[in-house]
């Protein structure tokens, strides 16, 4: 496959970035996205030039460390759930153009080129994202039974890799979707429950400090997920704040 | 500032309370055009109808717990101050928001947003543009075009609405508001906490759009009515 | 050259700690005698600890807790993206919740026994006794473990063990895992117990005194290159599968922390012991960055197959009917067919494409005498059989992520086309040695996860990997350590104490060096090439005159490497060329030291097959007569030798026995 590329090249945080357009080809429809990118690279290094910055690790839609804006989607996939790293060229036709950007943001500031910062996504952990249990302090695991259906929902919120799409695709450059992943997946488990209202109140403030922009329940967010964290969560993270108004946890 | 705040106090002002503040106001709002559209319809019955309508309205609810023409004025204040929260919350929320945000891609593909979502904003200004321009046009009648200031309400609506730009204007004005309630309604239900699952989602969703054909419907019969000929004096 | 001219013998290594009385007494004991530090004196001390995954995150947390001052490091944007994070199948645990004969002993003795006699007992029994206890700690954090309708823990069989002990989070155990450590982890960052370094890499250890002291890192976003110094040191840095190039390991996986502390004193034990997992995503082509691992729960129900006939290789395989096709492992293996362990299904799958029978898209390769050919590489792994009989929805209730996954990534339809699958590098059971309290031969230098070599022997047992990381890191180191931070607080290191500077300084050079060769070819170009080499050699089987061979490769293409690479760019930066170049400058080393390992044990057990020590049936052959120890090398000076120090395995709770798979 021959293919051409137009990509966000910005030399570093402060720098002003711009799209570079590249021809590449030898592109096999095998390859996976990030693979391209690689082949790119090799190619701008056998011509002495800067090979493009993109974060990448597990490359098996796992690590939440990869992710760019593809031909205007986050991750570049229509109605399909995958990562960057796990979107293959079998979906691009031969001679296409492919825009390639990174997540944009304010809370997410350029690094260089495809690269962002997502630190904020820790600190709104860091508010309260966890259940306060300090190691070898645990009863036994089946002390507490966890109701199936809860804990599945639980789990489907706690399958949220962080990689911050929602973030990228959200006109509002909201991270509703990531906050109210975490606070559902802890307030659906009996364990989640002594924190359940400080901590919906400590993470929206939280988030809400770090600069990502209000929800407007638009739903690009969960349409771009990878791993389909629905919608509603961000409902139910706004029920919960709700209630948590009227309790004293946080005064 | 922030940190000095409690974490309680930093909930209280954050961006989900505003939206939730919106939610309710916004219902609010929604509860009054549907009963701004019943009273509407009531032009179908006649002047009798209508004027008695618009009367009991101004003058007779609640009463005698209340004087006469009392509750007019609780029942503006309780809507001026929705309008107020709402807009507040509104601008306090976008402004916030368009200022963090990024600064828009070259190219840009949505994958589930509507129009009316994304248009909430300027849809939001549009439509308090109108809600100005009724009111100096009915309530103040400062702007009167096609009748006398002194003329009853059945008078009002039926001079008005004979002049074929006024239903235009209104049916359009009446498309930028419904499309503003259907994700409205949708995005206060939600925020509020409603959407509970893939089917709650889909009912919400099904039931903003009926209630913005809804309110689209009755409002622009009686003026549609009226251009036609169907109602008259 | 034999064998013997690649090294030299050194004295022999006793762990020390670990407590003379039974078994089962002897982490009690441990814990007793190890000495304590009081509270208050705990917030002055402090502890390094490199790496966020569940050894390193766990510690880091625990330790928090506890009140040190911990600071801790990880290359990744945030603690919660560490390689941990791709396991998939469980993790095992003795809770005998299903009543099926389970126990701490029995644990041990599969581990044991799963590792082929190579692992220190001492540590393994430890593993299976604190195993329980993870499971309570990560479900109080909230880790949400798969469940039954009563709402408690639904538990599996995994990896051919008897019983089911294996607690799973549907396909992502590992993520789950994680995402409890990390969590815990934010929450002693916000309590400012732990001070968090992303995208930092360690590139040196500073050893003062023989005392391991602190470390340099290079910022990864501006090329700053700093010390940091406190009263220990703990590396989780996880594994070096990365030396194959190819491996289901993350992009960003590699051996620098090791081999940096390595070439300070730290011996590297057990190198060789690769695992090669049979159930992965074959190679497409010249340009694949990494291998996908597929759950080895495929072979449950999938059958394994080659054409007979090399010339039907490259037919589709619906049209090859029934008695052209080679069940190879029911054939040869009747009584465990396609379930043998791991290393056995991955030799014979190299063996049925070494023969030409391979299938799939034909791949550029080198043979053992360097010429470049052409090798189909993978087996079928066929459901058609569990279609027909369990139907397609019961197949699809079982592995459909896996399908889906699958087709994902190769574009194919399982249902339809019989999956195609090959061994990849995946875990890698050697690493740093370490005494029965973690601490390595550097004194203050601790190595917990994978990065240690102590638990696995020479295979590991599914869903042991993330057992032992959490166990290392929950609940051993933190118990441990101690015994060392009794002595401390340790004088204070200014900026410009002589071994401060000479460790930053010496990293700025190599950093320099690798800047300023300006050659003509990229880093991957290298790192691929000595990929090939060691998965030719140093992969499922070795030989003598193969490892010997690739010794001299490696010297060659590093010498290569240390006059022609083009690294772009500068460090002032965000220069991912450079972090590149960094780790596989180590890797050339760390290569050669897992081919002279391979060669000297002249022995097949576990992960590490020498074609030399098989039965006539073609099986592995171990030599516990001559091998029934620990490798543990010690770096011998720039083109020097390594030292070989052995550490003997005794066995006291365990009888040895050869394995058997017929």
């Amino acid at each position: 496959m021959k293919l051409k590329l137009r990509i966000w090249r910005q030399a570093g945080p402060n720098a002003t970035g711009r799209m570079v357009d590249y021809d590449i080809d030898g592109v096999s429809e095998d390859m996976s996205f990030l693979e391209m990118l690689d082949l790119l690279n090799e190619n701008l290094t056998e011509a002495n030039q800067e090979p493009v910055a993109f974060d990448h690790d597990c490359r098996e839609g796992i690590c939440g460390m990869c992710g760019v804006v593809i031909n205007g989607v986050a991750h570049g996939a229509d109605k399909m759930r995958t990562t960057t790293c796990q979107l293959h060229m079998r979906s691009f036709e031969d001679g296409a153009t492919i825009e390639i950007e990174p997540w944009q943001a304010g809370a997410f500031p350029v690094l260089k080129d495809l690269a962002v910062d997502r630190t904020a996504f820790d600190r709104i952990i860091q508010a309260g994202g966890f259940i306060s249990s300090n190691t070898g302090s645990a009863p036994d695991a089946h002390a507490t039974p966890a109701p199936k259906l809860e804990a599945d929902v639980a789990f489907d919120n706690a399958t949220c890799i962080g990689c911050g799409a929602c973030v990228a695709a959200c006109p509002n450059s909201s991270a509703m979707l990531f906050t109210s992943a975490k606070i559902q997946h802890l307030a659906l488990l009996p364990q989640g429950q002594p924190e359940r209202y400080s901590r919906v109140k400590s993470m929206v403030a939280q988030h809400d400090a770090e600069g990502f922009g209000n929800c407007t329940n638009i739903g690009e967010c969960a349409a771009v997920c990878p791993k389909g964290i629905p919608l509603e969560s961000i409902s139910q993270l706004n029920k919960d704040l709700v209630k948590s108004l009227f309790m004293k946890d946080g005064k | 500032m922030a940190n000095i705040l409690t974490t309680h106090q930093r909930a209280v002002r954050s961006s989900v309370v505003k939206k939730v503040i919106m939610a309710v106001t916004g219902i609010i709002m929604i509860g009054f055009l549907l009963m701004h559209m019943y009273g509407n319809l009531k032009m179908f019955q006649g002047p009798e109808s209508f004027d008695g309508y618009a009367h009991w309205l101004k003058g007779d609810i609640l009463y005698p717990i209340v004087p006469k023409g009392v509750f007019i004025w609780i029942f503006r204040f309780g809507l001026t101050a929705s309008v107020i929260l709402h807009i507040w919350a509104a601008v306090s929320l976008s402004r916030n928001t368009l200022k963090v945000r990024g600064s828009g891609y070259q190219k840009f593909r949505p994958q589930a947003q509507t129009y009316s979502a994304r248009t909430m904003r300027w849809g939001g200004v549009i439509v308090a543009g109108f809600i100005i321009f009724h009111l100096l046009q009915f309530t103040v009648k400062v702007i009167t075009p096609g009748f006398d200031p002194n003329a009853g309400p059945f008078e009002m609506f039926l001079l008005t609405f004979q002049q074929w730009w006024m239903v235009v204007l209104y049916a359009v004005l009446m498309v930028v508001i419904c499309m503003h309630v259907r994700h409205g309604f949708w995005s206060a239900f939600v925020t509020l906490g409603a959407n509970s699952s893939p089917r709650s989602g889909k009912i919400l969703n099904w039931l903003g759009i009926g209630v913005a054909v809804a309110l689209f419907i009755g409002f622009m019969l009686p003026p549609v009515a009226v251009l036609l000929g169907w109602i008259t004096n | 050259m034999t064998p013997a001219d690649f090294y030299t013998e050194g004295v022999d290594l006793v762990d020390t700690k670990a407590p003379d009385v039974e078994i089962s007494k002897m982490w009690e004991t441990r814990k007793f005698q190890a000495r304590l530090v009081n509270p208050a004196n705990r917030r002055k001390l402090s502890v390094i600890i490199v790496g966020t995954g569940l050894a390193g995150g766990a510690a880091a947390a625990t330790l928090g807790e506890a009140g040190y001052n911990v600071l801790n490091f990880c290359y990744q944007d945030s603690p919660r993206r560490a390689h941990s994070i791709a396991a998939q199948g469980g993790i095992n645990a003795a809770k005998n919740y299903r009543n099926d004969g389970d126990s701490t002993y029995r644990l041990f003795y599969d581990t044991v026994k799963g590792g082929d006699y190579r692992a220190r007992e001492t540590n393994v029994y430890r593993l299976a006794e604190v195993s329980a206890n993870i499971i309570d700690q990560c479900v109080a954090q909230g880790v949400p473990f798969a469940r039954e309708y009563g709402g408690l823990l639904d538990t599996r069989s995994f990896g051919g063990v008897q019983v089911q002990r294996t607690f799973y989070a549907r396909g992502q155990t590992g993520q789950q895992l994680l995402i409890g450590v990390y969590q815990q982890l934010e929450r002693q960052v916000a309590a400012g117990t732990v001070k968090m370094h992303t995208r930092h890499e360690m590139v040196e250890l500073i050893v003062v005194d023989g005392r391991a002291r602190g470390i340099v890192t290079r910022n990864m976003v501006n090329g700053k290159v700093e010390a940091w110094t406190a009263d220990a040191v703990v590396l989780a840095t996880g594994g070096y599968g990365n030396v194959f190039f190819l491996s289901t390991n993350a992009m960003g996986c590699n051996v620098t922390a090791t081999w940096r502390a390595h070439r300070k004193g730290a011996h590297f034990a057990n190198p060789c012991y690769t695992q090669i997992h049979p159930t992965c995503i074959p190679v497409h082509g010249e340009t694949q960055s990494k291998l996908t691992l597929m759950s080895e729960s495929l072979r449950n129900d999938g059958r394994i197959w080659v054409p007979k006939r090399a010339e039907d290789c490259a037919k589709d395989p619906r049209e090859i009917p029934e008695e052209d096709r080679d069940y190879y492992l029911e054939r040869i293996y009747p009584s465990f067919g396609n379930l043998v362990p791991r290393d056995i299904a991955s030799r014979q799958a190299k063996n049925m494409c070494d023969e030409g029978r391979g299938v799939g898209p034909a791949v550029r390769e080198l043979d053992p005498d360097g010429n470049e050919k052409l090798v189909r590489r993978g087996v079928y792994l066929d459901f058609a059989d569990a279609i027909e009989r369990l139907g397609q929805s019961a197949v699809a209730g079982k592995y459909g992520n896996l399908f889906d996954m699958y087709q994902q990534i190769t574009g194919e339809n399982p249902y339809e086309v019989p999956m195609r699958i090959y061994p990849a590098v995946h875990y890698t059971m050697g690493g740093l040695w370490v005494d029965y309290d973690l601490q390595s031969s550097i004194t203050g230098m601790y190595v917990c996860g994978e990065a240690n070599f102590s638990d696995h022997g020479a295979n590991r047992l599914g869903a042991s990997a993330l057992m032992q990381g959490l166990a290392d890191g929950y609940f051993v180191l933190p118990n441990t350590i101690n015994d060392y931070l009794a002595d401390a607080p340790f004088e204070k290191l200014a900026d410009d104490h002589p071994d401060v500077v000479e460790a930053v300084t010496s990293a700025k050079a190599r950093i320099d060096k690798l800047l300023s060769i300006q050659g003509t070819r990229s880093v991957d170009s290298f790192h691929k090439e000595l990929g090939h080499i060691m998965w030719e050699y140093c992969g499922m089987e070795r030989t003598e005159a193969g490892l010997i061979k690739a010794i001299g490769l490696i010297r060659e293409l590093k010498e290569e490497y240390w006059s022609n690479v083009r690294v772009t760019g500068v460090n002032e930066d965000f220069n991912q060329a450079l972090e590149r170049a960094g780790r596989v400058a180590d890797f050339f080393e760390l290569g050669e030291l897992m081919c002279i390992d391979a060669l000297h044990r002249r022995e097949s057990c576990g992960g590490h097959f020498r074609a030399e020590s098989q039965t006539q049936d073609g099986e592995a052959l171990r030599h516990d007569d001559e091998f029934l120890y620990v490798g543990a090398w010690e770096w011998g000076g720039e083109g020097s030798k390594p030292i070989l120090h052995r550490e003997p395995l005794n066995y006291k709770a365990i009888e040895l026995k050869q394995r058997s798979y017929k």
